[in-house]
């Protein structure tokens, strides 16, 4: 045990028992982030504030909502919004962050694919931040469901029929997760419990393993610079502050990224009092009816893409499913797809920087037909971009990057 | 000026994404309809200036009080809401009111023609009568009479629950506002054929501008509808959804006083951190 003396004050106290002054330094004051980023790397902190405000009003609504077929629709649209004091502001809250939380994501997950942030010994990074997405993806599903509206009913309907297309046991498993034969009462109830549970405690959890992937591989930087941290830091730590490439994570790095974060409330909060509905859909305020389907059946925006790659091969249900099957996985792969380990931003990178804006074009061209209805003219060109996101992925990615390889790297 | 850079491309990516998500989508899944036309163009104009309210009176006795209570007139409803309902299949309407609430032109040619004013020929003929006959056999001036009788014994201004009640509760409910349908639901959907969805929750899910389309034109927005065009004159619809607004989300007025509040927190709040950031940024280039 250590030798305790009488404590000079709290922290004092604190630090004889809980050593909080070196977990501060690890922590915090001596977590070394590079010099040279721009606000881009502010997204990771204003994805953990956006987490912890959707875990706090989720906590609030979590006191009035009821997961009962019967009652969960009332619960939200009477009770939360117009009973209870200030439920509505705590609703809005809760669903536009979860809105604007994958915007930030795609934003992070771009970043990280514009500067190379996935490469060469940061592949833990990116991977355990892909794993995110994906349970970020499931919890907001799941809470999509929530209040039992008639678009969030069917998208339920639709997404856990997807499960039928599973060779042998699709069927038996389609019935496995709704706990019925349709959606129902059951399907709700565990739904609820993944939402509020058993996927946040994933989340956490991996948070923390994506934050303490950072900590040996180290942040990257504007210009993919190979930095030596421990030489750097010593030149930080000797007040060569100017010379420093290096600087500590609290309080210079976060000083940016609170101002960051104000700057993005004061639009949240635009979008929650006044332009709540940008993210929920009206069709979402007519109770679920399962025995009338709605005209058009779309899932939420950040959904879009990957519900198109899926519709995309309009002419077989089966190559649909296997195309979505990939999409959903083949940024996992991204550092391998990527035959060239040299760090550099893309617009170092010209032919890598024209596949980039092509995939973001591609992207937003699956968005928006992923809401439009597959008629006419619409269904060739999900089918022609769906093909691109695939062939963009597999076959144009590896063959630039080996060519850029042969070059010797980057320019 | 870099980092603005990024900003400003950041905003166009995100603004295309959601032009092509919300406005564009919206506008090819809802295609644009005509406006409301609180005239009904498609009525034969009648001449109701010369209407005796006397004369209307007599004939309104001699031919509505049979089905129809007057009850500001101390003329109670001949049945109880329930056997209404299973007679008629529907609640016929008290007519204290009408005259405030619907056009004139509409309240005639409806008194007239029942099933064209309200634009349900696709549901009600010889085989499947409209529970009100047409009184086509009645000389105009006899209806405008009658027109004339109706609207003077009309209130000259209603609340916009009681607008509600006249023109829309017959078979819907409003349950957030404990307001409930006048004829039993199981009457109500042999009736129409369908059930008659609650509105306590329509102004979000179809918003002001469908809603006063569709009450003004039915056919327009759901072609098929059971849904009667109930002729409300302008003033009148406007306090249908006033009512709609103020039930079904009545929490607008907070929300609009305290989102500038926190904005302009945020606002101060960015400021600080920004004064700040350049206080501990100065050092380091």
């Amino acid at each position: 045990m250590a030798e305790i003396r009488k404590a000079d004050g709290l922290i004092d106290w604190l630090d004889q028992r809980l050593g909080v002054k070196k977990l501060t330094k690890v922590l915090m004051t001596e977590y070394w982030i590079p010099k040279n980023i721009n606000f881009l790397w502010a997204m990771g902190v204003v994805l953990t504030a956006l987490f912890t405000v959707l875990v706090v009003s989720g906590i609030f609504l979590l006191m009035y909502y009821k997961p009962d077929a019967k009652m969960a629709f009332d619960s939200v649209n009477y009770t939360i919004m117009q009973e209870v004091a200030y439920g509505w502001l705590w609703r809005h809250i809760h669903a536009v962050a979860a809105s604007m939380i994958f915007v930030i994501i795609y934003i992070h997950m771009f970043v990280a694919i514009y500067y190379g942030s996935y490469k060469n010994g940061r592949e833990m990074i990116w991977v355990s931040g892909m794993l995110l997405f994906v349970v970020f993806s499931a919890e907001a599903f799941s809470g999509y469901m929530l209040p039992w509206g008639q678009m969030s009913y069917w998208a339920a309907t639709v997404i856990t029929n997807l499960f039928g297309g599973i060779p042998f046991i699709g069927n038996d498993v389609v019935e496995w997760i709704r706990g019925n034969y349709v959606v129902a009462d059951a399907t709700l109830t565990r739904f609820f419990m993944l939402h509020v549970f058993l996927l946040p405690v994933v989340i956490i959890i991996l948070i923390v393993v994506h934050f303490y992937s950072l900590r040996v591989p180290h942040v990257n930087n504007q210009y993919g610079e190979v930095l030596d941290f421990e030489a750097e830091e010593k030149k930080y730590l000797e007040g060569k502050k100017k010379e420093s490439k290096v600087i500590p994570f609290w309080p210079v790095f976060l000083s940016k990224d609170i101002f960051v974060i104000c700057t993005f409330m004061i639009f949240f909060f635009y979008l929650v009092c006044y332009h709540y509905d940008f993210a929920m859909d009206p069709v979402n305020f007519d109770p679920a009816d399962s025995l009338k389907t709605p005209t058009h059946i779309y899932p939420e925006w950040y959904f879009l893409w990957s519900y198109e790659v899926l519709r995309g091969f309009f002419f077989s249900a089966d190559l649909g499913l296997i195309a979505f099957g990939i999409a959903q996985i083949i940024f996992f792969f991204l550092p391998w797809l990527d035959r060239s380990s040299k760090v550099a931003p893309a617009h170092k990178r010209p032919a890598f920087f024209i596949w980039f804006w092509l995939i973001v074009l591609d992207l937003i061209v699956l968005t928006i037909y992923g809401k439009l209805p597959p008629e006419g003219m619409n269904i060739y060109v999900g089918f022609v971009a769906s093909i691109a996101f695939l062939v963009l992925f597999i076959i144009v990615l590896p063959i630039i990057t080996i060519v850029e390889r042969k070059k010797g790297g980057v320019q | 000026m870099k980092e603005l850079k990024i900003l400003i491309l950041l905003i166009v990516v995100i603004g295309i994404i959601y032009w092509g998500v919300e406005p564009l989508a919206h506008s090819i899944m809802h295609p644009k309809v005509a406006p409301a036309d609180y005239t009904f163009k498609d009525l034969k104009k009648m001449d109701l200036s010369t209407g005796d309210a006397q004369k209307g009176k007599k004939l309104v006795e001699e031919n509505c009080t049979a089905c129809h209570s007057i009850k500001s007139q101390n003329m109670p409803a001949p049945m109880d809401n329930a056997s209404a309902g299973a007679a008629y299949g529907v609640v016929p309407p008290d007519l204290s009111d009408v005259g405030a609430v619907f056009d004139h032109n509409f309240l005639a040619n409806f008194i007239k023609n029942p099933i064209e004013a309200t634009k349900l020929t696709h549901k009600f003929g010889d085989a499947n009568p409209y529970p009100m006959p047409a009184y086509d056999w009645m000389s105009n001036d006899d209806i405008s009479n009658i027109v004339a009788y109706l609207v003077s014994i009309a209130p000259k201004s209603l609340t916009d629950k009681e607008v509600f009640a006249q023109a829309c509760q017959r078979c819907h409910s409003v349950s957030y506002d404990k307001t409930y349908a006048l004829t039993p639901a199981e009457d109500l959907e042999k009736y129409l054929g369908a059930k008659a969805p609650d509105l306590s929750m329509m102004i979000r899910s179809r918003g002001e501008k469908t809603l006063s389309v569709f009450i003004n034109d039915p056919q327009k927005l759901l072609p098929g509808t059971s849904m009667p065009r109930v002729g409300l004159d302008q003033k009148a619809e406007k306090q249908v959804i006033e009512y709609l607004q103020k039930v079904g989300d009545s929490k607008k007025p907070q929300r609009d006083a305290l989102g500038i509040k926190i904005m302009i927190f945020f606002a101060v709040m960015a400021l600080l951190a920004y004064a700040w950031k350049r206080k501990i940024w100065k050092d380091l280039h």
